[in-house]
């Protein structure tokens, strides 16, 4: 049944119809709303048995979660922005020692300068440290993939980021239909660990590898990793057939067919690129990458195929590089003679309004959209800066004042 | 689609209100779409929400920019924020004020609107007879409804009694049909 609910309280509602054993939570913004109805349900005892630990910081979050993974707990967290970076080493850690945890990431934006709004900067930095993410282009999305994620981790021992955009989803009010218990118990069966940390029984776990093993264990990394996308394929097709929900494929294609120009992007900018193509006088298609790590470089090379033009609109940013999912598109896409430009979009919550992309779509069709440029770039401020800084730089190297911008 | 902008302060359950008729317009039948404008909220600073109401799912994600209806909370706001940046021709304007609209000091407005879509009700005053609180919100959500019929009076009332418990669901209620009431006789008269 659909109900009108917060973003943050349909996915704290289904991650507790998943059963997760501990739950160890630190508070950041825009996550918290789904860590204190996590923690509320469970000390009223709707979820039970769930050990919820507060804890001092995201990376103690992480490693209490690694521990009780590995004891054979299934385990939840959630985080954002600064959070997720605080626990970066533990990330790595999770990942190689094949720790099946779930965790939230509400999208948001890393500092300097301090800024809370949504784009997916955190996720994207953290795009390397062998973690399967998932990205949710609306709350309906975001809920099933949050049941799929804990099959899909326990099914392949690899933690999962389930990345939603803060605010724009976390806080968003919407029909959304939570799974019932019914569905989820029949879809996720008890974690059965394949091996638990137990004194009566005692294993190493993340022993010491030396040189003459190390790079095959990140090859067989690779290879395990790489499994997930045709697993995820599978378990969403499961989860369809047990709850009667769509849930998205590893690259959804929408308008494609006859588009001479399709889009590429992650997240909940795709639901206002639809609109702006549908409204849009020229066919122009989307292809919405549901999964990001593994990178689906077959799908998007099939979803491209026919495409003479594609722009990745990006809500993240590779300073010195330029776009970040740009570099998987290309790589996808090597050897074709396909155009693709970079436009970087919605950083630290400016909004990403249909007339914008309208106006960017209008410069793609006129041939006048650069390899990477920024949407609703206020160039006068940014012109007027360079123009100081390049006088400065004679003298003395100075940082960019921010106070002066805006 | 039906777009509303509602600006407020801090503490004056400006998210809230979104929310409500979000939930309120889902239980008539309708699509919903409502979130707060993502500021740093602190009592007392300008708050706005959105919501959409709609018949078809609602993709867009984007800020209300041009809204068909605006719910000003706080009219202290009025010449400190351009509330009515963007309103449509012919939208709708439902001012939280003691006076009347053309005490309010908004001539420009009423000179490029439909002056028969610019409400004023007294809802701090009725949510501090019923609640026994100045807070207008809800109170604003009864007077919405009589102004343009884009939800129930019962949605709304349904939705306050889900969100709210008790005594509380009760006294906001009563203050959301005193407004319906009173926005209602003002139309007819």
């Amino acid at each position: 049944m659909r109900n009108q609910i917060e973003g943050s309280r349909a996915i704290a509602e289904t991650v507790a119809r998943c059963r997760p054993q501990v739950v160890p939570a630190y508070p950041i913004t825009p996550q918290t709303h789904i860590v204190e109805a996590v923690g509320a349900m469970v000390k009223d005892g709707t979820l039970v048995p769930c050990e919820f630990i507060t804890v001092e910081s995201e990376f103690a979050a992480l490693s209490a979660a690694i521990g009780a993974s590995a004891a054979g707990a299934r385990t939840y967290t959630a985080t954002a922005s600064q959070g997720l970076l605080y626990m970066a080493e533990a990330l790595f850690n999770a990942a190689g020692l094949g720790m099946p945890i779930v965790m939230t990431v509400a999208n948001r934006a890393i500092g300097a300068p301090i800024n809370i709004w949504n784009d997916q900067s955190d996720a994207m930095s953290q795009r390397d440290c062998g973690w399967i993410q998932l990205y949710a282009e609306d709350n309906q999305a975001a809920v099933g993939l949050h049941v799929i994620a804990f099959r899909l981790a326990e099914a392949l021992s690899l933690p999962v980021m389930v990345c939603v955009d803060g605010f724009v989803l976390t806080h968003a009010v919407e029909p959304i239909e939570v799974p019932s218990t019914e569905q989820v118990d029949r879809f996720l069966p008890g974690y059965r660990p394949r091996q638990v940390l137990d004194p009566d029984e005692p294993v190493t776990i993340g022993a010491m590898v030396g040189p003459e093993a190390f790079t095959e264990v990140r090859y067989l990394a690779h290879h395990q990793l790489n499994r997930a996308s045709g697993r995820f394929a599978e378990l969403a097709a499961d989860f369809a057939a047990v709850t009667g929900q769509q849930t998205p494929s590893t690259v959804s294609t929408y308008r494609t067919d006859g588009a001479r120009t399709v889009v590429v992007a992650l997240g909940s900018v795709t639901g206002t690129v639809k609109d702006t193509i549908d409204e849009y006088d020229v066919p122009v298609g989307l292809a919405t990458l549901t999964m990001y790590r593994p990178f689906p470089a077959d799908e998007v090379h099939r979803a491209l195929a026919d495409v003479e033009h594609v722009i990745v609109l990006e809500r993240a940013f590779a300073p010195g590089a330029g776009g970040v999912v740009s570099a998987d598109v290309r790589m996808a896409l090597a050897g074709t003679a396909k155009r693709i430009s970079t436009v970087v979009a919605g950083l630290g919550g400016r909004a990403v309004t249909k007339a914008s992309l309208s106006a960017m779509l209008d410069d793609a069709h006129g041939g006048r959209l650069p390899d990477l440029s920024f949407l609703d770039l206020r160039t006068d401020i940014v012109a007027r800066e360079i123009a100081r800084l390049d006088v400065d730089a004679d003298a003395t190297d100075r940082p960019i004042d921010a106070a002066r911008i805006g | 689609m039906l777009e509303i902008r509602i600006h407020g302060r801090g503490g004056q359950g400006v998210v809230t209100a979104a929310e409500l008729l979000s939930v309120a317009a889902f239980r008539d039948g309708h699509e919903a779409q409502a979130f707060p404008s993502f500021g740093s909220e602190r009592m007392g600073a300008p708050v706005v929400s959105y919501c959409r109401i709609a018949d078809a799912p609602i993709r867009l994600r984007e800020p209300v920019s041009t809204p068909d209806a605006v719910i000003v909370v706080d009219s202290t706001l009025l010449h400190h924020v351009d509330v009515f940046s963007g309103l449509v021709a012919g939208g709708y304007v439902l001012i939280n004020s003691t006076r009347s609209v053309d005490e309010l000091g908004i001539g420009d407005l009423v000179d490029r609107s439909d002056r028969g879509r610019i409400v004023t009700v007294a809802a701090t005053d009725l949510a501090r007879h019923h609640v026994g609180r100045p807070l207008p919100n809800v109170c604003l959500l009864g007077a919405f409804a009589a102004q343009t019929d884009a939800v129930t009076l019962a949605s709304i009332e349904s939705a306050v009694t889900d969100r709210f418990r008790g005594p509380i669901a009760d006294a906001n209620v009563a203050a959301a049909r005193a407004a319906y009431d009173a926005v209602s006789e003002g139309q007819h008269a």
